[in-house]
């Protein structure tokens, strides 16, 4: 992967219902990114929705044909990789991929060879021949993989320097893994690396993939509220300045609902979190050196800004530091040396102070 | 020719569904049939007299018997046939039960189809010609190829036998990984004080020559004539002058390498003895850490060293040994717990494997027999196990079981009891699987007198509960999983995670099996030739197995094994000389036009070119070592190489008996 942003790269681009809503930020920021990182997005014409949890729960072909139909909308305008940034869409899209190619009802009871063509009913319902050869891949991927992580690094232009990152990838992103087939299922990393190549210092998490709570913040509220606050709690204690998030639902229950899981923790004797919960592409779109316009930076419940500003200042604090100490070090041995008592390895300079050429983001 | 056939009706195994009658009464007008009956069970004692009788009374050249495979009676007929005065290989079966009766159900296709295969083989008998075998001289040598406790049990027992035993180990020296334990299950022995003594007894017995940090680089010749090469990989230490007395040691300035012995939980010096009852015990450098081989400095060891043993020029050694018989006991390895990420092995210091916290809890080990945590060397007050890492697992591609990590965890927990009475020790299991003499008792004993907590069901996750800034460490760590009898989640804080890490095979197992030219599975534990009666043979003869180079196993069914193994060696071994299988290869060097494909093809290496006075080469089957695959035979352009007892004409008189009823019946 050549180091520049130029990477030629064209994808499909299917943005998922949510993208055109509640994580219409999401949208934006992948979009910017991409751009900025020369992946030309398609958008699949005229798509419509994957079909999401309620169709796999009711039925499997119709779930199937769902997501057959936006699969082959991208084979028509002669795409076979669609990229996609909501993880659960990932899943709807690769799993008809997956089912098509095995052509076996996953709810059948038959016998392998008289289970009825998995094929044959979605394309009944299609009316027209399902697609042969798309998948689906997730935006991460395409950044991660394609264009490569030395790439992302080399085309940063404002890096993230001192802000401590708790990356959440959600339980779904990579799981499971004989369907999604990237990065670790338990201990994924290409978040992390993105992150790392952003400038930002990665916290250890070991809470990457757990689940918080999902869609139970209707019916359940609580599940949702204690499994979202052990979360945040984890990433706090880490000390984390903020949690990156790469999944709408996850989002919405960290940064939207963030009220309400600070109601649970409280009554249940806990504390209140305010670390902002924004999505890696934001960050990455920041570092890109992107305006906060094309980030939708303005849609966060909990405001990213202050969050930037804190860990800037205590950046720029801490480069004076090693500034001082490295001039006081190099003080003393040219004393030493003046002295004529020193005739050891010449020191290192001191790390210059830190990018203090990088304006406010604005 | 004169053949007779008999139809065998297996009881009701083969005549509830074949007309045996029928089948016989076919077969009497095949050519040159003079004789067909049936019969209630030939492989009986009457069955095999009324062959021998008819042989006798009908002078009869040939027998055909229709009954089972091969693999189970062709043994026994061929005697019979033999007794009565025939060649043993004048002799054809036709597997009517696992061919034709075992398989369907319909009476009257079965009996069509069983008349086809006798037919077969009384056309494939026509062609039989007797056969003999020859018989070649032995080396009464054996080699063992690794030295754990299953070859050091091979070696003894060979040695004690009246063998000379050469002994390689890869390892600077013996022991294998139970010279790591601490203690040993059901009966909390002292590991190393068990396997001392056996190690001693291997240095010192005068019939086995050792080879430490040595490889098998080659493997040739056959059963009674192997030729093998060992590689000695220089230790940079003259052993003839080595004392061991350990000066070099102290005075290493690299000491910073991991100690394999004690599983890298502390470091050791580039110059080494691996432990105190290492046989040999002598120093060895390991080249890729000494400063002075990646560096080109230092040279204390030299300088100290009181024999003045250390010689930094020393070079490999690649030495020949003449021997007759191999077994393998190469062992095996642990699994790697990195891969299990939601374990956090790797990631978190206070999770560590079984195999470290055994050396932990060794008297000789590096805490002295003290558990510490690695990350702040406190003592645990709460220990959880976690079994089956890396076993029954289908995600990690290790769906088998290990067989010992239900027993070792155990014996883990107990111990944990015993070394700090007040600590609280739970174990996370599947099942348990404690088939072994006294070894359920044992887990009885660890969850009724020292109270181990017993939960069954799988962890889902580790992670640290608390820690400084910018990472978690020094707190404890919480271990979330099902209690799958509760049907509940469970949360315990734990001090020290142990990973009950499962097996694997030998690392370069596959590479050593293609040397030896014996099979390995898809895990790369070596194949036995049959998994019930012939479980410490491979298919390649002379080449026997021992310990958990062939499956995961405890130490006292590695020694079992290792015994039998030794056993079976002794026996190939007594005779003077041994008798090759006639049913192989054969040049008809008229034919053979010198291209060498059947050399490149066999894959035993059983066939080798040998050069004409007039400078011309040609195929030679070397008969003691071709195992009759038949594979030259089909490779061979020119149709040169057939196979004794398959011949080209034999096979195609089978494919045209077959044909031929088929056309009949297609016919009619």
């Amino acid at each position: 992967m050549s180091g520049s942003a130029t990477t030629s790269l064209t994808l499909g681009y299917y943005p998922g219902c949510s993208q055109t809503g509640t994580a219409a930020e999401y949208d934006r920021s992948s979009r910017a990114c991409c751009q900025a990182l020369g992946v030309r997005l398609v958008d699949v014409p005229d798509w419509t929705c994957c079909g999401s949890t309620p169709a796999h729960t009711v039925d499997h072909v119709l779930a199937g044909a769902l997501a057959a139909r936006n699969l082959l909308q991208a084979e028509r305008i002669g795409h076979d990789r669609v990229a996609t940034p909501c993880p659960s869409c990932l899943a709807a899209l690769r799993t008809a991929s997956q089912h098509l190619a095995q052509d076996v009802q996953p709810d059948s009871n038959a016998p392998e060879d008289m289970a009825p063509s998995f094929r044959a009913e979605v394309e009944r319902l299609l009316d027209r021949p399902a697609p042969l050869r798309a998948s689906a891949v997730s935006v991460l991927q395409v950044l991660a993989e394609d264009v490569g992580i030395a790439a992302i690094a080399s085309a940063v232009k404002k890096p993230l320097t001192g802000l401590r990152v708790a990356p959440y990838y959600g339980c779904l992103l990579n799981r499971p893994p004989g369907l999604m087939a990237f990065d670790d299922p338990e201990n994924p990393t290409a978040l992390d690396r993105v992150l790392t190549a952003c400038g930002a210092t990665v916290v250890d998490f070991p809470f990457k993939t757990e689940c918080c709570g999902a869609a139970f913040g209707m019916p359940r509220l609580d599940i949702m509220q204690r499994l979202s606050a052990r979360i945040l709690d984890m990433a706090d204690t880490c000390g984390a300045d903020v949690i990156v998030v790469a999944c709408p639902l996850c989002q919405m229950n960290l940064d939207l609902r963030r009220g309400q899981v600070n109601d649970h923790s409280r009554r249940q004797g806990g504390r209140e979190f305010s670390l902002p919960a924004p999505y890696f592409t934001q960050l990455l779109g920041l570092a890109l050196g992107l305006a906060e316009a094309d980030l939708g930076l303005d849609k966060l419940v909990l405001d990213l800004r202050p969050v930037l500003e804190a860990a800037r200042a205590r950046e720029q604090k801490r480069a004076l530091e090693v500034a001082a100490v490295a001039a006081a070090k190099t003080a003393a041995k040219a004393a030493a040396k003046a002295d004529g008592t020193s005739g050891q390895k010449p020191g290192k300079p001191g790390s210059e102070p830190g990018p203090k050429e990088d304006a406010p983001c604005a | 020719m004169r053949i007779g056939v008999m139809v065998c009706h297996c009881g009701n195994n083969i005549a509830a569904t074949v007309d045996c009658e029928a089948v016989a009464l076919a077969a009497r007008e095949f050519p040159d049939v003079v004789f067909a009956t049936d019969h209630m069970y030939a492989c009986s004692d009457p069955g095999q007299k009324t062959i021998e009788q008819t042989i006798r009374d009908l002078k009869l050249d040939g027998v055909v018997v229709a009954s089972c495979s091969p693999r189970m009676h062709e043994v026994t007929f061929r005697r019979a046939v033999e007794r009565a005065g025939l060649n043993r290989y004048m002799f054809e079966m036709a597997n009517i039960r696992e061919h034709v009766a075992w398989i369907s159900l319909d009476r009257k296709r079965n009996t069509e189809k069983a008349t086809d295969l006798v037919r077969m083989a009384v056309e494939k008998l026509r062609y039989d010609r007797p056969l003999t075998a020859k018989s070649f001289e032995v080396h009464k040598r054996v080699l063992i190829i690794g030295a754990g406790v299953a070859g050091i049990q091979a070696a003894l027992d060979c040695a004690e036998g009246g063998l000379d035993v050469v002994l390689v180990e890869r390892r600077q020296s013996i022991g294998g990984i139970m010279s790591k334990l601490d203690k040993t299950f059901p009966t909390i022995d002292c590991s190393v004080c068990v396997l001392g003594p056996k190690m001693v007894d291997v240095g010192q017995h005068p019939r086995i020559t050792l080879h430490t940090l040595s490889e098998v680089e080659e493997l040739s010749g056959y059963v009674g004539n192997f030729e093998v090469k060992i590689r000695k990989k220089s230790p940079f230490v003259d052993w003839t002058k080595c004392t061991g007395c350990g000066a070099c040691l102290e005075k290493c300035p690299s000491k910073k390498v991991p100690d394999r012995h004690n599983e890298g939980i502390c470091t050791t010096t580039a110059i080494t003895i691996p432990f105190p009852q290492a046989i040999p015990k002598r120093a060895a450098i390991d080249p890729t850490v000494c400063l002075r081989f990646t560096k080109g400095k230092c040279g204390v060891c030299q300088k100290v060293c009181p024999a003045n043993a250390v010689d930094y020029d020393m070079q490999d050694e690649v030495l020949t040994e003449k021997v007759g018989a191999v077994i393998t006991a190469t062992g095996l390895d642990l699994f790697d717990h990195t891969k299990c990420g939601e374990y956090g092995g790797g990631r978190y210091p206070d999770v560590i494997t079984s195999l470290q916290y055994e050396r932990m809890l060794s008297a000789s080990g590096p805490t002295a027999g003290h558990i510490k945590r690695p990350s702040d060397g406190a003592e645990p007050k709460t220990v959880v196990f976690i079994a089956c890492v890396g076993s029954r697992d289908r995600s990690v591609d290790r769906p088998y079981c290990s067989t010992f990590c239900c027993m070792y965890t155990a014996k883990q927990a107990i111990l944990t009891r015993d070394h700090i009475p007040d600590a609280k020790a739970y174990v996370f299991y599947m099942d348990i699987r404690a088939c072994g003499k006294g070894y359920e008792e044992f887990i009885r004993r660890a969850q009724e007198e020292y109270d181990v907590q017993y939960i069954r069901g799988r962890v889902a996750q580790v992670y640290p509960t608390s820690g400084p800034t910018g990472g978690p460490s020094g707190g404890q760590l919480m271990v979330r999983g099902a209690d799958t009898l509760l049907g509940a989640q469970v949360e315990i804080a734990a001090d020290l995670v142990v990973l009950a890490v499962g097996a694997e095979a030998a690392h370069g197992a596959p590479e050593l099996a293609e040397k030896l030219r014996i099979s390995c599975d898809a895990y790369g534990f070596f194949l036995e030739s049959h998994p019930k009666l012939r479980p410490v043979e491979t298919n390649t003869v002379g080449i026997f197995l021992a310990g958990a180079c062939q499956a995961p196993k405890d130490i006292p069914a590695s020694v079992a094994q290792a015994s039998a193994a030794a056993g079976k060696v002794l026996a190939l071994l007594s005779k003077d000389k041994l008798e090759s299988d006639p049913q192989i290869a054969q040049v008809q060097t008229i034919r053979c036009i010198g291209c060498g494909k059947c050399e490149r093809t066999c894959p035993f290496g059983a066939i080798r070119m040998r050069e004409l006075r007039d400078g011309s080469k040609r195929a030679e089957v070397v008969e003691t070592v071709c195992q009759g695959c038949g594979i030259c035979s089909v490779t061979c352009p020119v149709r040169a190489i057939q196979l004794a007892h398959f011949t080209d004409s034999q096979l195609l008189a089978e494919v045209n008996a077959l044909c031929r009823t088929w056309d009949e019946t297609t016919e009619s």
